[in-house]
């Protein structure tokens, strides 16, 4: 490992690799460090990601999807269930991923430009120099060692410490945070096409629970529960493990995996002096859905295409890389954040005869398109009586 | 003090980041306590997904 980059990347998923990915295609030097002993094991996650964000960055290719998704349905506390069909155009329905090898093509794809990777190697600590970040102290199977980055890109995931040892508080509000387990499980009847969501109290209160489709006879069947609903006997593993009880009693799990993924708002800026925080450690994560695959590749290349220009202007200044937060902000992207974050806040609100009536009204609907906003737009449509409860919902759709 | 019960852990990181304190951190699939930063709040016992973690009165 060289002593010095102009870009160091910490953190190995989706998001550090694309960072890495750009880094080196603008002609930078990147260094990408993973400090587990393998790309994309285990991975915490359900791997569901909608097509246009993916084929924004890569070709989908057979080897890491395991299924094309054609319908998405969501089960109502009461069982009525609401069918959302694929669009031919602009559909948001998607691929389920084989993320091992998804985020090592990713990988493969950084080193290939001409990244530097090394896995089984952590940050230990920030070199901070004059208030200003200079790299990181990295430790690699066991040897420590300085290296410095004219750029330091944060994507260390969930766990997001490398900011915080900046200064940067990235602290996930604990009924913020979704707490989840997930089995892949085989030799069990599902729609192979098809990606479920069960809400409900019962099911999973203030979350859901997915069974995404995995192959003709498999599943990753999980559930996410905000942390503070955590209680013993009903912890989000005692939920999961019940709906498995009843819905696939025979099915085999040759894969369990936990993990937190942050439902927040993003942090409130995500650049310091010589810093730049992307995915899941600035909780760029989709307050609804949980997704945060697209976002942390769509962070992670517009980070290292602002480092590009600020280095090559010889500024790495918080002010230099600046642009990064306010153009990630100012996006699509940005701004659904903060309208699901609304429209999920009114959500975990509802009580499940309440959720019941929203689903019963849009029933019998094709949803053409697979959106929040179709969906919404719809429940308020049919939905007068409700009108004032639901003037949250129209005000978020407003942003 | 926190207890991490490591028969049970899972090493997802989910605690790591609801800690105020940063007093948890992930090293090599292993799940570290800074006991000297850690205030004995009780909040990461929340987000465990599996009920790793537990804070117990010093004995
Ligand atoms: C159960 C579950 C299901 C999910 N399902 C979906 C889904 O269906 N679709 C979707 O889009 N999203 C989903 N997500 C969210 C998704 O997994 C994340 O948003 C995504 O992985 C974020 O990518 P990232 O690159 O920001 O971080 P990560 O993929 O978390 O990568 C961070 C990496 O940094 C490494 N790291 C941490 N600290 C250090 C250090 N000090 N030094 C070196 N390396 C370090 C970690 O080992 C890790 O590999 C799910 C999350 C969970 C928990
Ligand atoms: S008890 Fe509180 S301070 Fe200690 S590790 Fe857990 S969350 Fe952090
Ligand atoms: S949340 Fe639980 S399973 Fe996950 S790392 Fe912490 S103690 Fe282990």
């Amino acid at each position: 490992m060289k002593s010095e980059y102009d870009v160091l990347v910490i953190g190995g998923g989706p998001g550090g690799a694309v960072a890495a990915w750009t880094a080196a295609r603008k002609g930078l030097s990147a260094c990408l460090i993973e400090k587990r002993p393998a790309i994309g094991a285990p991975v915490r996650c359900a791997e569901g990601i909608g097509k246009k964000l993916l084929t924004d960055f890569l070709e989908p290719d057979p080897r890491w999807i395991s299924a094309d998704i054609k319908r998405a349905r969501i089960v109502a506390p009461d069982g009525t269930q609401i069918q959302l069909k694929e669009d031919l155009a602009g559909a948001e329905v998607g691929y389920v991923l084989d993320r091992k090898f998804f985020d090592r093509e990713l990988v493969w794809k950084a080193s290939e430009a001409g990244a530097d990777v090394f896995v089984k190697t952590r940050a230990v600590e920030p070199i901070i120099e004059d208030g200003i970040l200079k790299g990181a102290v990295v430790e690699s199977c066991g040897r420590r060692q300085e290296v410095r980055a004219q750029v330091t890109i944060a994507a260390d995931g969930v766990e997001s410490k490398f900011a915080r040892w900046c200064g940067i508080e990235t602290a996930v509000p604990v009924q913020e945070l979704m707490s989840c387990v997930q089995y892949l499980v085989t030799d069990i009847d599902i729609d192979p096409a098809s990606n479920d969501f069960y809400l409900g109290n019962e099911v999973a209160p203030q979350g859901y629970l997915w069974v995404f489709a995995k192959g003709e006879r498999s599943a990753n069947v999980g559930i996410g529960i905000p942390a503070s609903k955590n209680m013993p006997g009903n912890r989000a593993k005692d939920y999961l493990d019940r709906f498995m009880a009843e819905h696939f009693p025979d099915g085999k799990i040759i894969e369990c995996i936990f993990g937190g993924d942050p439902v927040c708002r993003p942090i409130d800026c995500t650049v310091s002096d010589g810093l730049m925080i992307i995915g899941d450690a600035a909780r760029v994560v989709d307050p609804i859905t949980g997704g945060g695959i697209g976002n942390a590749m769509i962070t992670g290349r517009l980070a290292a295409e602002v480092a590009a220009k600020a280095i090559a202007a010889g500024d790495t200044s918080k002010a230099a890389l600046m642009p990064y937060d306010v153009e990630w902000r100012a996006s699509k992207m940005g701004q659904n954040l903060e309208r699901n974050y609304k429209v999920k806040e009114f959500f975990i609100k509802l009580s499940d005869e309440k959720m019941n009536d929203l689903a019963d009204s849009i029933a019998n609907i094709d949803f053409a398109e697979f959106s929040v906003k179709a969906l919404v737009l719809e429940l308020i449509k049919r939905n007068p009586k409700m009108l004032f409860e639901l003037r949250e919902l129209k005000d978020a759709l407003k942003h | 003090m926190l207890n991490i019960r490591r028969e049970i852990c899972g090493y997802c990181g989910a605690c790591v980041s609801v800690c105020p304190e940063g007093a948890l951190e992930l090293i090599d699939a292993y799940l570290t306590v800074d006991s000297e930063t850690c205030i004995n709040c009780g909040i990461c016992t929340k987000a465990c997904p599996l009920g790793a973690l537990e804070v117990i009165n010093e004995v």
